[in-house]
Formats: C-alpha cells, sequence, structure tokens
C-alpha cells in the first residue's frame, strides 16, 4: 500500500474550475473520505489520483515517487466508480475476473475462482455470479463494481460513493465489511460519500473540498469539534449544526457574527426562553424544533420526554462555535 | 401472459399486422420469386405468354451457365460415347456436346476475393478510425469528418475516367488488387461514418474502467469496445459487401479478364440462337447467395442490438 501526497493540484475543463490549489497528503494505511456538495471537485481528485486525467499543475506522489506521467495501470490503483460501469458483455464472474486477468496480474485460473468467489461472499453476490451484468438490479450492480475493485490488491483503493444505491441494512453491512476489509489489509483508501455516518464511522481522515478547494483536513473528530469554518461545520452532524446571529446570546467575542450550536451543545433549564414548535420521536432520540426570536433551531431531548408542542424551553449555549461574517471561525 | 398490457400488442393487432406485412413481403420479392423460377424454368418456358406459373423443373439453365457447349455435326454422332452424367444427358438432348467449364466459376471467385476482400479493409480501417474519431482529440476532426463524407457526395462513376486513367498508369487495371482498393476506398467513407455512430453510443466509462483493471488502450478497444461495436460493425459489413457485391460500372470500366466480377459477366451469358433466359436467371441466384447467407450469419448480432448499458446515467 502506498501513501499518496497530492502537491498544488490545478484542474480545470475549460472555463470551470474543478480543483484549485489542492494539497493533501493520504498517510499509507489511512481511510480518507472526501466530503463536499455536488460539484465540489470529489470525482475529480478520484480520476487525477487513478491516472484518468492529468492535473494542469501539480504533482501527484505516490510513497514519495511522482506518477503523473503513469498510466492507471501503471500506477496500479482500484476504482469504484461513481456511475458503477459493468462490462454490459460479460457475465458477473467474468466482470469481477477481469482485472485479474490483466496482462499486469495473469492470475492463475484457480487462484481467480477462489478470489472471486470469496469477494461474491463478502458482497453477497454469490447467487448472481452467472448473470449476465445487465440483468442486475442497481444495488447489485454496485456491489460487483465494488468487488471489482476488491478482487484486487492495488496501492490505493480509489471509491465514488459506492454505497449509495443500497438500502440502509446492506449499507450497513458493507460499510463494516469495507471497514474490516481495509483495515486487515492495511489499505490506502480514497472514499467520496454524501453519508456522514459513513463518513464518522470509516474515515481516519476527512478532507472537506468547496467549490474545488480543499477547506479542511484532519480526523473526523477534528472536523466536527474544531471545524475551521461554518461550511466545514456543516458537513457532519445530523441534525446539522444550528449557525444563528452571534448576538442571540451574551458572550460572544469581538467580530463575531454567528454562533453555531451542535442539537447536543443547547442546554435546557437556563437561559432564554424559546418556543417549541415541533417534536419528532425518532425511537433512540427526540428531536425538537424551537423558535427564539423569529430564528429555528434544532436540538435533542432524551426519548421519552414529555415535552408538548407550543411549550417554552429555556436554553442556553454550550461550548459553542463562532464565525465572523466571512463564514471563518473565530477562536476565542 | 394473459390479460390488459399497455405495452404488448392484442392478438387482434398482431394478426392484422402479420396480413399487412405478408402481402408487402410476397409483392416486394415477386421480382425475386420471378428470377428464381425462371432459373429452373426449360428456355422455352422462360419466355411463354402468358407466363408459365407451373411449369416442369428443369436444370438446363444451370448446366448451360457452367458449360459451354457446341453442336454435334451428323459425322461426328457416329464416334460418340453415351452420356455418362445427368449434366451431359440433358445437353445431349438438345442435339449438343459439353466443350468444357464455362467462365462464370471463376468470375464467381473474383466477385468473391474482391466483395469480401474489400469489406474486410473497409470494416477494419473503418473501426480503427471511427475510434480515432470518437475517443481522441484529432486535430480539425470535424473538417476530416465532413472530408471523409464529401466523398460520397457525388456518384462514385463520376470520376470513372480519373481512376480509369490512373489505374492504367499504376498496372492496377483488371487487378484484384485494384478493385479491393477501389471498393475499399468508396466504402470507407460509409463505414468510417456508421462505425463512429456505434462507437459513440458506448460509454467511455467501460474503457476506463478497463484502463484502471490494468489493461492498456488498445486492449481495452478490443476487449471492451469491440464486442459492444458487434452489432455496429456486422450490419456496417453487410452494408460494404453489398456494395461490393453489386458493384456494376466500374467493374464494366476497369476489368475485362483476370479480375472480372460476376455483375458484368452474367449479361454476356448468351445462348447458341438468342438469350439463354434461364442460365442468367441461374447465375443472377447463384449470385444473390452469398449475400443472403452472410446476412444470415451475423443476424444473430444485428438482432441482438445495442446493449442497453450497465451504467447509470
Ligand atoms: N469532463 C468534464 N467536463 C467538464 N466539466 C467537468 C468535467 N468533469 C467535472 N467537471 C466539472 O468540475 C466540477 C467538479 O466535478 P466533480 O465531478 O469532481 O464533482 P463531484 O464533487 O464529484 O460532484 P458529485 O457529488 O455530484 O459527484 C463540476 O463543476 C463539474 O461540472
Ligand atoms: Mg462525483
Amino acid at each position: 500500500m502506498a501513501e499518496v501526497t497530492l502537491k498544488n493540484i490545478f484542474k480545470s475543463f475549460g472555463s470551470q474550475v474543478a480543483l484549485s490549489d489542492v494539497s493533501m497528503t493520504v498517510p499509507d494505511s489511512s481511510f480518507v473520505v472526501l466530503l463536499g456538495p455536488t460539484g465540489a471537485g470529489k470525482t475529480t481528485t478520484l480520476r487525477l489520483v487513478s491516472g484518468l486525467d492529468k492535473p494542469d499543475s501539480g504533482t501527484i506522489l505516490f510513497d514519495g515517487v511522482d506518477i503523473v506521467a503513469q498510466s492507471p495501470a501503471q500506477r496500479n490503483v482500484a476504482m469504484v466508480f461513481q456511475q458503477y460501469s459493468l462490462y454490459p458483455h460479460l457475465s458477473v464472474r467474468e466482470n469481477l475476473a477481469f482485472p485479474l486477468k490483466s496482462p499486469i496480474l495473469r492470475t492463475p485460473a484457480e487462484e481467480i475462482t477462489r478470489k472471486v468467489e470469496a469477494v461474491a461472499e463478502t458482497l453477497q453476490i454469490s447467487r448472481k455470479l452467472d448473470n449476465k451484468a445487465t440483468e442486475l438490479s442497481g444495488g447489485e450492480m454496485q456491489r460487483v463494481s465494488i468487488g471489482r475493485a476488491l478482487v484486487r490488491s492495488p496501492r490505493v483503493y480509489l471509491m465514488d460513493e459506492p454505497l449509495s444505491s443500497l438500502d440502509a441494512k446492506l449499507r450497513s453491512d458493507l460499510r463494516i465489511e469495507l471497514k474490516r476489509i481495509q483495515a486487515s489489509l492495511g489499505a490506502t483508501m480514497l472514499y467520496v460519500t454524501h453519508d456522514q455516518t459513513e463518513a464518522m464511522t470509516m474515515a481516519t481522515h476527512v478532507g472537506v473540498l468547496d467549490l474545488g478547494k480543499l477547506v479542511q483536513f484532519g480526523t473526523p473528530r477534528e472536523i466536527y469539534e474544531d471545524p475551521v469554518s461554518i461550511y466545514a461545520a456543516s458537513r457532519l452532524g445530523a441534525p446539522k449544526i444550528n449557525i444563528l446571529p452571534a448576538d442571540l446570546f451574551p458572550g460572544a467575542p469581538a467580530g463575531a457574527a454567528s454562533i453555531g450550536l451542535r442539537p447536543e451543545h443547547i442546554r435546557t433549564g437556563k437561559g432564554r426562553e424559546a418556543q417549541v414548535i415541533r417534536v419528532e420521536y425518532l425511537g433512540d432520540q427526540t428531536r425538537l424544533h424551537l423558535k427564539l426570536d423569529n430564528q429555528n433551531l434544532v436540538t435533542l431531548a432524551e426519548a421519552h420526554t414529555r415535552i408538548q408542542p407550543g411549550s417554552c424551553l429555556k436554553i442556553a449555549p454550550q461550548s459553542p462555535l463562532y464565525f465572523g461574517p466571512d463564514g471563518e471561525r473565530i477562536k476565542s | 401472459m394473459s390479460g390488459y398490457s399497455v405495452t404488448e400488442p392484442s392478438k387482434r393487432q398482431k394478426w392484422i399486422a402479420g396480413v399487412l406485412v405478408i402481402t408487402y413481403a410476397l409483392v416486394t420479392l415477386m421480382p425475386l420469386l420471378w428470377v428464381i423460377a425462371t432459373g429452373f424454368k426449360s428456355p422455352a418456358d422462360s419466355i411463354a405468354y402468358p407466363p408459365k406459373v407451373v411449369f416442369h423443373p428443369s436444370l438446363e439453365g444451370y448446366v448451360n451457365l457452367f458449360t459451354t457447349q457446341t453442336r454435334i455435326t451428323p459425322d461426328m454422332k457416329a464416334t460418340l460415347t453415351p452420356p455418362q452424367t445427368w449434366y451431359e444427358r440433358i445437353v445431349r438432348n438438345k442435339g449438343m456436346m459439353i466443350a468444357g467449364p464455362s467462365r462464370y466459376g471463376q468470375r464467381f471467385l473474383n466477385s468473391i476475393i474482391i466483395g469480401f476482400g474489400s469489406t474486410f479493409f473497409s470494416v477494419f480501417l473503418g473501426t480503427l478510425a471511427a475510434y480515432a474519431f470518437s475517443r481522441f482529440r484529432v486535430p480539425i476532426k470535424d473538417d476530416l469528418l465532413f472530408f471523409i463524407l464529401s466523398t460520397r457526395m457525388m456518384p462514385p462513376v463520376a470520376v470513372a475516367i480519373p481512376i480509369f486513367l490512373m489505374y492504367r498508369q499504376l498496372g492496377l487495371s483488371d487487378t484484384h488488387l485494384g478493385m479491393i482498393l477501389l471498393y475499399t476506398a468508396v466504402n470507407l467513407s460509409l463505414s468510417v461514418w456508421l462505425l463512429k455512430g456505434f462507437i459513440d453510443e458506448i460509454p467511455q466509462e467501460y474503457e476506463e474502467a478497463a484502463l484502471i483493471d490494468g489493461y492498456t488502450r488498445f486492449q481495452a478497444f478490443y476487449k471492451v469496445v469491440l464486442p459492444q461495436a458487434a452489432t455496429g460493425i456486422a450490419s456496417t459489413a453487410i452494408f460494404c459487401l453489398i456494395f461490393a457485391w453489386n458493384e456494376y460500372a466500374f467493374a464494366v470500366l476497369l476489368t475485362s479478364g483476370t479480375a472480372q466480377t460476376a455483375p458484368p459477366f452474367i449479361p454476356t451469358i448468351i445462348g447458341v440462337g438468342g438469350q439463354d433466359w434461364p442460365a442468367v436467371a441461374a447465375g443472377a441466384t447463384i449470385f444473390l447467395l452469398p449475400v443472403m447467407i452472410f446476412t444470415i450469419m451475423l443476424r444473430k448480432h444485428l438482432l441482438r442490438g445495442i446493449t442497453f448499458g450497465a451504467v447509470r446515467k
């Protein structure tokens, strides 16, 4: 496995800037999740690392060696595409065996059989091995696509929203399975997702992208507890962080324009009086939608709370985050 | 499956459609059936009026097609041995004897060599060019594609004279190579454009996946793109073959002996004492077979249609 370093990467498509001065180091055996809204440049980053696209400028290093001039095959990377493209003229088994039969691997036949069946088992698609690739559901196609990456032992795994069209149960099964495989192989993984549970549970590091810029790179905990901006703070956490005018509560530092309060960072019982608008019972927790000075905010209550809509509640911030008018974090 | 379905036509609709299709097929197939039937008529039946629909089948036309014959003179009669084979017997019955094979077989072989040879090169070169135009950034791509198409904007025969002179200079007249080159050049524009359309339809993601899976671009091309372009390649091959197979004007102009193809030869089949229509019809019938067989062989690829993909759009 390899350490992947991106240095000052720029990439544009015509006038559309896809990546702008992105630098990051993906340590060996780490699981890096890229977060960002649609169009942020996540897929572009993976394509540059894979070698399908070349950066306009900047370098990409594997274990300190510049590989920008190398072909995808030479780089020895495996990729799960966002639009999982299975070879339609081949069966599932042949699709999974395809990378193993490549001229650089030339795997012996019985080893191919063994690996393909093991991967199919892991991904719960053993029954479909002899189907044609076109005779699968979307979720099955996606799993075959993951399988085509997992049969190999590449230097880096690149996965672009690999679990997006699976049902919740399968998704949580495979989340654990993927994490287990990555950890046991000591694989380096670059992983794109919109699902924040995936980001929090699987990542050793999270990279937050915004309009082609890497705004923050750190452990999930750092991003969650110590975000550099409103934007980074909003990537993680469900329900989302409450962003309110700084003067709503006393104690804001000079220059602060907004205060960021995670739902669990709102203390009840004292402070300012807010009105309960809506109560959402979710089984393991209950969400309270509150209104304070015409601002909406969400907080958590214990699962079996008796609070009713229309009642009033005193709230105060606890370890709040402050942001300047430009959205940047102000550390007090 | 029974009951009401939005997409499945009802029994009645199918029945009406079937009748219409069969009627249309019969009308359009009439000339073809006529030719095939004439090949099995005797010369007398072939020009009978009103035309005979029911007739006594005869292989005389086919025998005349493949042989040259001479009239038996009275003094030869004495020395002649009795006929050995069924075709000799047919010939003897009309007072003739077989002098040797005709040139039809050789002309037919020329057609096969030139037709399939030029089809192979048209499709081979066309596929490579179409792939390059479809996938790579080719300088002045649009102009090149337009130029390729423009070679078909006038009938090929319009350049017959220059080609005739050029071929005479180059020693390509009446050679197999010359005809293969010519038909390939004419067909190439069709094959590049047709195949580019088919290859454009194949999502690039497949090749990208193959590149990641450890294959070179060329390997990705023949392992992933070619199988999916099979439909396009098959239909392009059929179009190219049909053109090269039926081409008449250039064949008349540029070939006379060694490399003459069947189309200019068939009309020259003349029997003793008038046009031998059954022999001409027999020649035409046999001439139809290769294209028919080729099309039937490739039918599987044509009918399968473009693979509806496993790429999520
Ligand atoms: N081949 C291309 N041609 C032109 N523009 C492109 C191309 N690929 C990406 N872009 C542009 O680059 C930007 C980044 O795209 P990218 O695919 O990396 O986004 P993403 O973060 O993967 O988004 P999503 O979550 O929707 O997949 C977008 O603005 C997109 O329009
Ligand atoms: Mg993407």
